[in-house]
């Protein structure tokens, strides 16, 4: 028997592959020659939805639209988009924006059709490190994105950030997070990347502008304290929220809910059973135009591997994990500490995340549970 | 048998590309002993090894017809490290040809190889090959033989292996100048191996040289060196295919089986006699093979330790020069020292027991024999830094040393001075060949050599400089063992006998190495080098700070645990030394000391 979920929580997710401009680290399905077949594309994705509608997909307790750029598609497009998902009333429904893209009027429509919560991609808010990770802003557009955001109306939203680009300083770190936090409305949810370099990307051909490990681990530091001492506190290695302020969406996957994905390379998750669909729009579009599965593979976790994962993602949360699930070594020592039951990670657990990981192992009796 | 009047034994002696490989071809094939179309290159080379490198290991032999003569063809090893192979190769021959590169003239190996020709009595045709070259100057080099080796100008053959030119008139030659053996066919049997090889099916088959009496199938021999009694089996001749024979007589070339199980008792340079009338005396000139040049050898995964000791029996049934025994080291596991002839001699082998027997394989930094005289009287030959006696039990140690002649166009004489002055070198001679070459002979350290003195020879000189070496005794020098520690603890595969004077540049060079190759831990981990208790140099891998997969999405979730898999498996791999985990490759780079 499949461990219980609650039959309520579903998540969806909507990949909109679409960009005006493809940043140097980006490895992401998105395109910037394929603008002419928005419309198809979201007819495409729609028709997806509504087949897995037929099949009984139960309605979406989160949402969330991402990309690429959602917010390029023209606001009618997107909020059709939008509609297509069929949720609860109380769903979390997000929509991924780009500062240049955000106008009164698409905020307005995707407030119609449901949305309550806004990603911005902003990345940085220092020009020479925008231009060192390839990335381009319109000066000013993330403050008139935000304080549209505010006039709108959204109960809460998300910045993104990336830190360690070449060039970057410290300061330019430090002054990006006082900057973003000043932001006004001030973001109650900001995600702060270490810069990734991903290979076929033009970062990962070029050596001189990959990050140091050490610098990163200094950001993250420096990231961590101004947050917190904003009141915005780690929940996941890379997010930091006020309370009641996390992304529900995200927090639904790393506790192993299951989640749907619709669009080109979106991934989907089913009681262990993940898929995920045919990576190019052109391909995608075709398959569920003439009516094939736009499934492109699938994997079946065993449930051993089921059990592990769950706690490889739990440790990256502030859930933590059941304290038998880690040896009890002196190495360990410092990178994880007990709260009640669970050992979480510390701050500098939190950056040597990936060896806490693999030293976990999944208790007897957590196995005898699952079976 | 075989009129001895008719028979012309010899040699060609060459320097390595000279073109003697090429040239055995064209003599099989212009004398019909192989026919064109089952013609391959490097006919007589039989290892993958021996034609990818262009160089011979086994010595081989091979009877060809020519006119109404028969000329016995053996061909001889084409290195350095096979010097006394060479000189049992040639101690089968009344002559030799010496075949000089018609664009490059003497080189250092044709210089040594020709000096033993003539030490050994032997006629020497010369010949000067690649005429076809558009590079070639065939009177220039003319004359530098006649300077240097005292061969006249005028006698001196122009040919082209390649396209055949000349071949046959070098053939005449062979047959004119080179005189017959001689040798009394009813004398007490005395001949000479000069080389064998293992073969599955009937064991030992040695090339063999009759030089009194004869070699009747079907007898007792007695094999001279190795006191041990045969019943000859087969005797034959090679056209190069096997031909068996009744018997040989003096003067003949051809093999010997016997049911010897291992090359090791039949070396080259054994004298085989008539079991029922042995001769009182063995033919001059046998040397146990000493070897030279010895290196830990290791299996990358330690459950191929076994396959490792079963190749290494299997390769010395055919090679009698490797030598090996079994250790243990902390940081490598159980692996074997194994001990070679040379340089050469020790990445053939152990090439051959990656490809042949499909091994991995790590290497220790190439060591000599040094032989430690201890304060209790006692003497130790230490060929591994780690049986190296403590500092306080030795009264002083000797380190084997070569001679070494080097042959330089005269540009490059202060660079070559320069080098082996820096690997402690003494200068015994310097001699111009020409106005433009120079040959210059040292006195180096083996232990200098062994670590790519030949790269940078090479290197420093564009690839002109040739080199050849012989053994030169063994010196009392300042030496002292260098160990590397990481986080405090001695790892025996990075420890190294140097000189004094160099034991600093060693262990910071080392050090540093390590630090660069050694992957961050989750804690600081010192490396130091050190004499005796006395830290020489020191060096920290700062524990690291960050390692973390800054996304974890529902798509990235496939991809992060392949990515944790890797590094799992990679964990698996490491060798721990302490607590510090060390990837194979970084032994694998931190022992390769030719940066």
């Amino acid at each position: 028997m499949e461990p219980r979920r609650d039959a309520d929580e579903l998540g969806v997710y909507v990949h909109v592959p679409f960009c005006s401009h493809r940043c140097d680290y980006c490895a992401f399905a998105t395109w910037t020659d394929r603008g002419h077949l928005m419309g198809a594309y979201v007819s495409a994705c729609l028709a997806e939805m509504e087949r897995a509608y037929c099949e009984g997909l139960a309605q979406a307790s989160t949402v969330f639209v991402g990309g690429g750029t959602p917010s390029l598609l023209p606001p009618a497009l997107l909020a059709e988009l939008v509609a297509g998902v069929r949720r609860q009333p109380d769903a979390e429904v997000t929509v991924e924006c780009n500062p240049e893209s955000t106008s009164r009027e698409l905020l307005e429509r995707l407030r119609d059709v449901g949305v309550n919560r806004i990603s911005l991609g902003v990345q940085s808010l220092v020009p020479h490190v925008l231009d060192g990770l390839g990335r381009r802003q319109v000066p000013g557009a993330v403050a008139r994105a935000v304080e549209l955001i505010g006039e709108v109306g959204f109960p809460t939203f998300n910045v993104d950030l990336v830190y360690g680009g070449a060039g970057e300083t410290d300061e330019d770190w430090r002054a990006t997070l006082d900057a973003v936090l000043h932001l006004d409305p001030a973001p109650p949810h900001v995600s702060a990347y270490a810069l990734t370099v991903e290979a076929g990307t033009p970062l990962a051909r070029d050596r001189a502008r990959h990050p140091d490990d050490d610098v990163q681990a200094d950001r993250y530091v420096m990231a961590d304290e101004v947050l917190a001492a904003a009141g915005l506190s780690w929940y996941e290695l890379s997010n930091f929220a006020r309370p009641g302020h996390s992304c529900r969406h995200n927090l639904a996957c790393w506790r192993q809910a299951d989640f749907r994905g619709f669009g080109c390379a979106a991934h989907s998750h089913a009681a262990g059973r993940r898929s995920w669909n045919i990576r190019s729009i052109d391909r995608y579009v075709a398959a569920v135009a003439n009516g094939s599965c736009p499934t492109a593979g699938e994997e079946v976790l065993s449930r051993e591997r089921q059990a592990l994962e769950r706690l490889e993602l739990a440790l990256r949360t502030s859930d933590g994990v059941p304290a038998e699930c880690l040896p009890a070594t002196p190495e360990m020592d410092g990178l994880v500490e007990r709260r009640g039951d669970v050992l979480v990670l510390t701050r500098r657990g939190r950056l040597l995340a990936n060896e806490v990981t693999l030293r976990l192992s999944v208790p007897g009796t957590t196995l005898a549970h699952l079976g | 048998m075989v009129d001895i009047a008719k028979i012309r034994n010899f040699s060609i002696i060459s320097h390595v590309d000279h073109g003697k490989s090429t040239l055995s071809d064209r003599i099989l094939e212009l004398t019909g002993a192989v026919d064109a179309r089952d013609m391959r290159e490097q006919y007589l080379d039989s290892m993958d090894i021996e034609r990818e490198r262009g160089i011979t290991i086994k010595a081989q032999n091979v009877r060809v017809h020519w006119r109404d003569h028969i000329l016995h063809l053996i061909d001889t090893p084409g290195h350095v490290d096979f010097g006394y192979e060479v000189s049992r190769s040639l101690a089968a021959c009344e002559g030799v040809v010496l075949l000089v590169d018609a664009s490059q003239g003497i080189e250092a190996q044709t210089l040594a190889n020709c000096y033993l020709a003539i030490e050994n009595d032997l006629e020497i045709v010369a010949a000067l090959n690649k005429i076809d070259l558009p590079a070639a100057d065939p009177d220039r080099y003319a004359a530098e033989i006649e300077r240097v080796l005292g061969l006249p100008a005028k006698d001196v053959l122009r040919i082209s292996a390649k396209t055949g030119e000349g071949v046959d008139a070098l053939l005449d030659q062979v047959v004119a100048r080179i005189p017959p053996p001689e040798g009394d066919p009813d004398a007490a049997l005395r001949a000479l191996i000069f080389d064998s090889y293992y073969d599955q099916y009937r064991g030992v088959v040695s090339a063999i040289r009759v030089v009194d009496g004869t070699l009747r199938s079907g007898t007792k021999v007695r094999f001279f060196q190795a006191s041990t009694t045969h019943d000859v089996e087969e005797v034959g001749v090679r056209t190069p295919v096997p031909v068996p024979v009744d018997a040989l007589g003096p003067g003949e070339v051809g093999y010997l089986a016997a049911g010897v199980r291992n090359v090791g008792e039949a070396r080259s340079g054994e004298t085989v006699t008539d079991a029922a009338r042995p001769v009182a005396e063995a033919l001059p000139g046998y040397r146990h093979p000493k070897p030279m040049v010895f290196c830990g050898l290791y299996p990358v995964d330690g459950d191929e330790f076994p396959d490792l000791r079963e190749a290494l029996e299997k390769l010395q049934l055919n090679d009698a020069s490797i030598t090996y025994q079994p250790e243990t080291s902390t940081a490598l596991g159980f692996g074997f020292r194994c001990g070679f002839l040379g340089l050469l001699h020790m990445e053939i082998v152990r090439e051959r027991l990656e490809r042949e027997f499909d091994l991995s394989l790590i290497a220790t930094a190439p060591s000599v024999a040094y032989v430690a005289h201890l304060t209790n009287g006692d003497v130790e030959e230490v060929d591994n830094p780690s049986s190296m006696p403590p500092q306080q039990n030795i009264a002083d140690i000797e380190e084997p040393l070569l001679k070494i002649t080097i042959l330089t166009p005269a540009e490059y004489t202060g660079t070559v001075m320069e080098l082996c002055q820096t690997r402690r070198g003494r200068l015994e001679r310097m001699q111009y060949l020409s106005a433009e070459r120079l040959e210059l002979v040292y006195v180096l350290p083996l232990a200098e050599v062994v670590v790519d003195f030949f790269d940078q020879l090479k290197g420093k000189t564009k690839g002109y400089a040739s080199l050849d070496y012989e053994p030169a005794g063994l010196e009392t020098s300042d030496l002292v063992k260098v160990d590397i520690l990481l986080n405090g603890q001695p790892v025996d595969a990075f420890s190294s006998i140097v000189h004094r004077s160099k034991a600093d540049e060693y262990g910071r060079k080392m050090a540093q190495k390590l630090r660069e190759l050694i992957p961050r831990q989750l804690f600081d981990v010192p490396i130091q080098a050190a004499i005796g208790g006395r830290i020489i140099a020191r060096e920290t891998v700062k524990a690291k700070r960050k390692d973390v997969l800054a996304k974890c999405y529902g798509g990235d979730i496939s991809r992060k645990n392949k990515l944790l898999d890797k590094q799992k498996a990679g964990k698996k791999r490491m060798k721990s030394i302490g607590r510090v985990e060390i990837p194979q490759e970084a032994f694998v780079s931190a022992l390769r000391l030719d940066d």
